[in-house]
């Protein structure tokens, strides 16, 4: 029922494993790494190192390439237009439009560096549940208020999307149906004003609860993370492979 | 709309990440940590404003909401919708996480520029007020159109028609999130003044 969800954090398997923190840094280093990169090569290397990862994680494939479809849609737009919009070597005409060869090819790296760092953060990212990633952001050094603000908010989504869908479900019992008019804005400004009136008096029951219980602005965790082997193999490994990639993009500047 | 991964150029996203980090800064200096489950409250039930899809005409577009959000929070706003576009970025790999700093700004900058803008027209009575309302709502989508715009156009010329585009696409949620804004104003002054006690703090 619930729309928001995280498919991907439960399992098993080695990506799964690995330390949270070891993961956040490759993933953060991979990401800048390949949306710096300007070389074909380079982004190919990358494109690679994603899917291995993606074997890794052993996620279920339907699923990772429904959200890879869905995600595209701005990739999609930029494809419509970019191809004839960058200037060069004219290649076809469609009407008045005219598309380059490096428009097309440009296109086409955006794309591939686009899906790159998508398919590595569901593999490295998608694969660490929420909570555990508010605390290993808070181990890494991050401001802890801004991780409390994570958990806390992260926290509250299940808890407004069930209002949200109930209700959604008495609008819809009552005969409501969205069209373009202006009984159809008010009526979900309305929607909208009722979510963030019962936000604030939960925030407001919520904070006095937790001043009932001492709440003094920190969160213990019982959480600790240990550091394996494993994890210093993939550390190692991921470091050797981006340091390869960087390379590359280095020796062979601007394929494009 | 996000900018996905992979599109902006070095520059671009060196001078969002750049501005985001000052901006989330001077929220969390601004924001005490007794105030966290206030703000993370009202800023989950933000996120969750944004899955209501909005007909408009043929077409669809989602509730944002970034200018109520700037005049409830001030700056706090920017904390605030840098975590919801993390959470965007990790439940529905919308956004990214290099372009995090870029869609913050686009969204984040337009809330505090409302802000300032317009919480001084909503202290007046009836309607003057509403006009301040519905024009928040509306100036902070036009800035995100013009934000996302210029990121495009400062990533390279062959982006422009692209930008137009992208601004295009804004105009009608101008208008709806400029009644929405109007509207929950309405709600608000009618059934929860307190809730807009920060407007005359």
């Amino acid at each position: 029922m619930s729309g928001i969800a995280e498919p991907f954090s439960e399992g098993s398997s080695l990506a799964h494993r690995l330390d949270p923190r070891g993961k956040i840094v490759v993933a953060a280093l991979f990401a800048t790494l390949i949306a710096v990169a300007q070389s074909l090569a380079a982004v190919l290397g990358g494109l690679t190192l994603a899917v291995l990862w993606l074997f890794l994680a052993w996620l279920p494939w339907r699923q990772v390439l429904g959200k890879l479809l869905a995600v595209n849609s701005f990739i999609f737009f930029l494809w419509l237009v970019l191809p004839f919009s960058y200037p060069g070597d004219p290649l076809f005409t469609v009407g008045p439009l005219t598309a380059t060869k490096q428009g097309i090819w440009f296109s086409a790296l955006i794309t591939l560096k686009s899906n790159a760092i998508i398919i590595g953060l569901i593999a490295l990212i998608a694969t660490v549940p929420v909570v555990t990633l508010g605390q290993s952001l808070h181990s890494l050094k991050l401001p802890p208020k801004l991780c409390h603000l994570l958990l806390f908010t992260y926290r509250y989504l299940y808890v407004f999307e069930e209002e949200y869908q109930r209700l959604r479900t008495a609008m819809k019992m009552r005969g409501f149906r969205p069209r373009t008019n202006m009984h159809t804005y008010r009526a979900f400004a309305y929607l909208a004003a009722m979510l963030l009136v019962r936000s604030a008096d939960r925030a407001e029951r919520v904070f006095q609860a937790m001043l009932c219980r001492g709440f003094r602005g920190v969160f213990y965790s019982l959480r600790t993370f240990s550091w394996q082997r494993r994890d210093g193999v993939f550390l190692a490994g991921s470091l050797l492979a981006l340091a390869a990639i960087l390379l590359t993009e280095w020796r062979l500047p601007r394929l494009v | 709309m996000h900018i996905s991964e992979g599109v902006l150029s070095p520059a671009v996203l060196a001078g969002g990440a750049a501005l985001a980090v000052v901006g989330t800064a001077i929220g969390l200096k601004k924001m005490d940590y007794e105030a966290i489950p206030r703000v993370a409250i009202l800023s989950a039930a933000f996120f969750v404003a944004t899955l209501i899809h909005v007909p408009v005409g043929p077409v669809g577009a989602h509730l944002v909401l970034n200018g109520l959000m700037g005049l409830l929070l001030g700056w706090v706003a920017v904390p605030a919708i840098l975590v919801a576009l993390f959470l965007q970025a990790l439940l529905f790999q919308f956004g990214g996480l290099t372009v995090l700093g870029v869609n913050t700004v686009i969204m984040a900058a337009p809330a505090v520029i409302a802000y300032y803008l317009f919480r001084p027209l909503l202290r007046q009575p009836g309607t003057i007020a509403a006009v301040g309302a519905f024009a928040c709502g509306f100036t902070a989508i036009l800035l995100s159109g013009l934000f996302m715009a210029a990121a495009l156009v400062f990533t390279g010329e062959a982006f422009w028609p692209a930008a137009q585009l992208a601004l295009a696409a804004h105009l009608p949620v101008m208008i709806i999130e400029g009644l929405v804004t109007l509207f929950i104003y309405q709600y608000f002054r009618k059934t929860q003044p307190a809730l807009l006690a920060k407007l005359y703090a």
